[in-house]
Formats: C-alpha cells, structure tokens, sequence
C-alpha cells in the first residue's frame, strides 16, 4: 500500500478495511472529548442528549464559584513555577547529555528519565512519607518539587531531541573568539534549540497541569488545583460545570497542540536551513 | 624525534582536553541528578525501607520484644517472663497513651487484634502470682502460640511480613511459610487483575493501533500529518477531561446507551461504567496514542521498495505483509506494548474514577493504605511490587529499545 495505487480488487479490498478500521479508531479518540463541549452550553442539568436549549449558566458558574477561580490561580502558580524550575535543570541536564559520553552516561539518562516511568503512585507516596514530618506536605513549595520532578524527564527528552544535530563545535568557536559559557548559550546555541526549548516548556507545563495523584498525596485545602477539583466534582457529583471547564482544557489543548506544530515547523525549518 | 614528542604531548593535551570536556558534561547534569536524588529517588528508597522496616512494637512495648526471644518451643505458648514482660510493657505504654500504637499494629497481623490487646489492656491487675494463667483468663487467645507469633513477627526492627503479605504469604510461630488462608488472600488477586487489565489494554491498544500507525506512514506528508494531529489531540487533552467524557458518554442515559437502544440492540441501557468495560475502555483511551506513535516512527522508516521487492519475487501481498513488512515493525510493537503496559499496571486515577469496588488496581491500594487507613508498611510492600515489576520492564525497554529513544509526541 505505501507504493502506489491498490490494484487487484484484494488490494482495494484490504486499503477500503484499513481506512475504516482507521476511521473507527480515530472515531473512537475524539468523539467522546467532542461530545461533552455541546454539553457544556445546554439548558439542561442533565448530561444527556437531545440538547433542551443554549444556555451560558455553566460558564457563568465557573467564574462566580470561587473554588474554581481559587484552583486556576493554583494551578498556574505551581504550573509555571515547576516549570520554570524543570526547564533549568532539564536544559543544562539535556546539553551535558549531549555533549560527551561520561562514564555512567546509561544510568545516569535512566534515572533523569526515570520519573516518566515509575508509577507516580509511588513517587507521590514516597514524597509524602518522607516529605510529611519535615513539613513540605501541603505547601506550595512541596507540590512545586514534586511537580518539577514529574515534569523534567519531559524537557530534557525534547531539549535533546533538537540538540541531537547540535554542533558543539559552534560553542567552542564562540569560546575561542571570547565568549564565555553564558554568552555562547545565549547567543549560539540558544536561537539554534528555542523550538525545542519552547516544546520542552509547554510539554512541562502541561504534565504539571494536568497532575492529579501528586496533588491528591502533598496538596493542603489551600494549594487544591484544577485537576484537583475535577477530581472530587467526577467522584462526587458530575454537574455541566465539569463539562464547561473541561471545555476550557480541551481548547486549551488544542491551542498547545497548535504551538507545538508551529514550533515543530520552526524547527525543520532551522534544520533545513542549516543543511543547506 | 622531535615530531614523534610533539605528537606524544598533542595526544595527552587531546586526552585532557577529552577528559575535561566529559567532567564538564557531568558537571551540567550535576543539578538535576542531585535534585532528583533528593525529590524523588531518597524518597522512594526510604518508602522501599519501610516495607521491611517494622520499629513501631519495638518502640512501644520494649521489653516484651526481647523476652520473646527466651521462646524457644513454638509449638507452646511462649514460658512466664514473656507474659510477664508483656504485662509490664501493656500497663506502661497505658499510662503512655500509646498502647493504641500496639495495638494497631498487631490488628494488621491478627484477625481483631486491636480489641483482644485493648480489651487485655483494661482487664490486667496490677498484681499476679501467674500471668500466663492471667493472661488466657483474659482472653484464651493468649494461650495460642500464633498470637505470640504475631508480636513476634512485628518484634522488629526488620520484618518481613509486608513483603511476605503482599504475596499473600504467611509465617508462622515456627518459622514455616505458608500461602494465607483465603480469606486473607486478596493480594495475589489483585495483582492478577492489574497485570490482566495492563495486558488486555495492551493488546487493545495495540489492535487499534496498528492500522492507524500503519495508514498514516502510508499516506503522503501533507496528509499524514493532519491524520497525527489528530491523535495527538487526546494526548494533549487533560486526563480528567477524558476521564469526564467517558462518565457522560458511558452512563447510563449516555450517548452509547441511547443509541444502541435507538439502534434496537437492546431493549434496556447496560451498563458500561463503574465496572471493568468502563476501566478498560477509558484506559485504551488514553494509553492508545502512546501505541500509535512509537509504530509510527518505525513504520515511516520502513522503505516500501522492500514490499515491492517481495511482490516483484512473486509473493503474494499477504506473505509479503506477514514476512517482510510485519518483522520490520517489531522495534515498534516492542515499545509500544512495553511503553503502554508499563503506564497501565500504575494506573490509578482512572480506575478509581470510571471502575466500581472490584476494578480498583495495586496504585489504588497503595494510595489507600498511605492516606485512608495509615498502614504505611503494607502501603510500601504493595509499592515495591509494583516498583519492581515496573523497574524489571524499564530495564528490559532500555535493553531492547534504548534510553535514549524514549520519546513521546
């Protein structure tokens, strides 16, 4: 099928199964995230189908319940700061990565990369074991740890991913012509991996965004973030004001998709531009 | 001569200047290795500690602890100073406020040994000519060496009843391992239903998204990519949205259930949610894109000259698919199917969010045993299992596929 037209009827056959069973599938991805949007503008409080009528309520709920307004400040600031925290770490980790083969290099990568693996179940009670008695347990300062944890294995696999083609004779270049360490980051490799870079943010962000176990584990009834609240409202009592923030995230999530094939685009191009 | 010494020093400036350069890479990962040292690897290594670490009977009741090492016959209660000890160590920790410590940790090991120690507790005098006999009076539990075996095995300060429970496994008064009787046993069940629900979302994961993978390295660029971004999309899309999407879908007046009945498959809606259909639906969900984009990535590097190479020797498309095309794959189905079991076993919000009583898996429990009941040393046990297991197909990932081809999206 990856050459050419189909042409015996058996070809056509199997390429007619491939496209449906395909077109099931991605069926299958996006029509439940769909179908709750339509919801989230119904009269009705019931989460059901037909529609009774558009009504704004919803959203107007949202932003008179401070709970909901409380949980998007807290999220943004544990957000931000995690991610600020983990582009640090994980750029510096990615380019030392990158640049030489240390002894230990393996293990060292399997365990910068690790917090992506181990269930994080795990990693959130063992924070709250060993972080309780020493008061870091509902702080602000707890949740930002624990969250640049989860999110760095994230910048440090997309940092590296757009410095695998990096040249670091570049920086010794800059060296030699008397820049320092800093200076050469700046102005050499930085413009070269910014796509990167902003990828690897983004992707940071979102993991701490969308964190739920880790705040259910360390969070205090001050530090309660949007998952947070998502979470007791599905346990407790879904209402159509869970279907209007969720409807916020989706279209969060599609503009962060949106950036990302930007910066994506952006990235090829400066390949492109560099090979020819 | 004096080429060959210029040569010799070039080399060992070359080796230096090497030298540095690795000690300078090391230096940029410094932070972040010691940063997750502190946040996430001395934390879980201290969980892992108290899965064999048992000091809380040692702490509270000191003397019993080491009188029951006089207990040399286990097949008979333990001889009059243990008991005496006993006596003394329940009245003092009394007065302490503390028995409560005691006596919680023994309910985890004796079926209602929190009310057979309170209830001792309140009934012992100050004064007795046999405690032993005093004891059985009290309660003739007292007199079984099984009880003693309890306080035994919590003597700590190491212990290996967490792990030897985790596995629904016991050690009794003699030292003997047995499997627990069943209706102690709910362990091994439980990792039976975490590895099953893993397997089955994989092979689901897998099944749906071998032929998405497989058209979308087909089409052209252009076409391929739109096709991308629309499985990225749930990627993208919080968790808690996509768990929240399947509760409205799946309930019961959802929208599968009404059209199934608008459709006259059935007569009265089923139920699809807070059960096991719903657990495993919503996690093919989510885990589906981390199928498709690593058989992706392989497919596209795939060259279809191969294929047409197979056709041109005069075999059949399906032999071709099955021996030429299929082998190919493999690096891809092998880290896909790692990649989404992995993540699956741990899974835990959506089960607790979409699953009933019977669906919940090993996360759940060791969450519930940190926060709900406080039993940190069964919490740790269920832990390392699943941390083990999970290290086991970490390390076989990295061996087949590689640390550094570990990418998402």
């Amino acid at each position: 099928m990856s050459g050419g037209a189909p042409r015996t009827p058996t070809q056509r056959f199997w390429t007619g199964v491939l496209y449906v069973t395909s077109a099931a599938v991605l069926f299958f991805l996006l029509a439940p995230i769909l179908a709750i949007v339509p919801l989230s503008v119904n009269e009705s409080r019931f989460l059901t189908y037909p529609m009774t009528g558009f009504s704004g309520r919803w959203y107007a709920d949202l932003g008179l319940d401070p709970r909901w307004g409380k949980a998007l400040v807290n999220s943004l600031i544990i957000g931000v700061a995690s991610t600020a925290l983990s582009m640090v770490l994980g750029t510096l980790a990615a380019i030392g990565l990158n640049r030489a083969r240390f002894p230990g290099h393996g293990v060292v990568t399997a365990i910068v990369l690790s917090p992506m693996i181990v269930p994080v179940v795990i990693s959130s009670v063992g924070f709250y074991l060993f972080y309780a008695p020493l008061g870091l347990t509902g702080t602000y300062l707890g949740l930002i740890l624990g969250h640049t944890a989860l999110a760095v294995p994230f910048v440090v696999v997309t940092v590296s991913a757009t410095l695998a083609g990096f040249d670091h004779g570049l920086m010794r270049a800059a060296a030699n012509l008397g820049a320092s360490p800093l200076t050469a980051f700046r102005r050499v490799m930085m413009p070269l991996i910014a796509p990167g870079l902003a990828a690897g943010a983004l992707f940071a962000f979102a993991t701490s965004l969308d964190e739920v176990v880790m705040v259910l584990m360390v969070a205090g009834p001050d530090q309660r973030t949007l998952p947070r609240e998502m979470f007791s409202g599905i346990r407790e009592n879904i209402s159509p004001t869970i279907t209007a923030i969720a409807t916020i995230l989706i279209v969060l999530a599609v503009a962060l998709l949106a950036t990302l094939e930007a910066l994506r685009r952006r990235g090829e191009r400066l390949k492109a531009g560099d090979a020819a | 001569m004096g080429g060959e010494v210029t040569a010799k020093d070039l080399r060992r400036r070359l080796r230096r200047a090497e030298r540095l350069n690795r000690l300078g890479a090391f230096a940029l990962v410094g932070p972040l290795l010691l940063f997750l040292l502190v946040v996430f690897v001395m934390p879980i290594a201290d969980m892992m500690r108290r899965s064999v670490h048992d000091p809380e009977l040692g702490r509270v009741w000191p003397q019993v602890v080491v009188a029951i090492g006089g207990w040399t016959d286990r097949s008979r209660p333990p001889p009059e100073p243990v008991f005496k000890a006993l006596a003394a160590d329940m009245r003092a920790s009394r007065e302490a406020g503390n028995l409560a410590v005691a006596a919680r940790r023994l309910n985890y090991d004796i079926e209602n040994g929190r009310s057979l120690v309170q209830n001792t507790a309140r009934r012992l005098p100050a004064e007795a000519t046999s405690w032993t006999e005093t004891f059985v009076a009290a309660d003739p539990r007292w007199g079984e060496p099984e009880t003693w075996g309890a306080i035994d095995r919590a003597a700590g300060p190491l212990t290996s009843f967490f792990l030897l429970a985790a596995l629904d496994l016991q050690r009794h008064a003699d030292g003997a391992i047995t499997p627990a009787p069943p209706q102690k046993s709910v362990y091994l069940d439980l990792l039976q239903r975490t590895f099953g629900i893993g397997l089955g979302v994989t092979v689901l994961c897998l099944l749906l998204g071998f032929p998405v993978a497989y058209l979308i390295a087909a089409l052209p660029p252009a076409r391929a990519n739109l096709l991308l971004i629309l499985v990225l999309l749930p990627f993208w899309t919080s968790l808690l949205v996509r768990t929240t999407a399947w509760v409205v879908v799946l309930q019961e007046r959802g929208l599968v259930n009404e059209l199934m009945l608008w459709l006259g498959l059935i007569d009265r809606p089923v139920r699809l949610i807070y059960n096991r259909i719903g657990v495993v639906i919503a996690m093919t969900h989510v885990l589906l894109p981390f199928m498709i984009l690593p058989l992706y990535s392989v497919m596209k590097a795939i060259r279809p000259d191969f294929m047409r190479a197979a056709a041109s020797l005069g075999a059949p498309p399906a032999t071709a698919f099955l021996r030429v095309y299929l082998p190919q794959t493999l690096p891809g189905i092998a880290a896909g199917t790692l990649l989404v079991f992995i993540m699956a076993i741990g899974y835990y919000i959506t089960p607790a969010l979409v699953g009933g009583a019977g669906d919940q898996m090993i996360s759940y429990f060791i969450a519930f045993y940190t926060s709900d009941t406080v039993n940190w040393g069964m919490a740790s046990a269920l832990g390392a299992v699943l941390l083990v297991a999970t290290l086991i197909l970490y390390a076989v990932y990295v061996r087949l596929i590689g640390v550094d081809r570990m990418r998402l999206g």
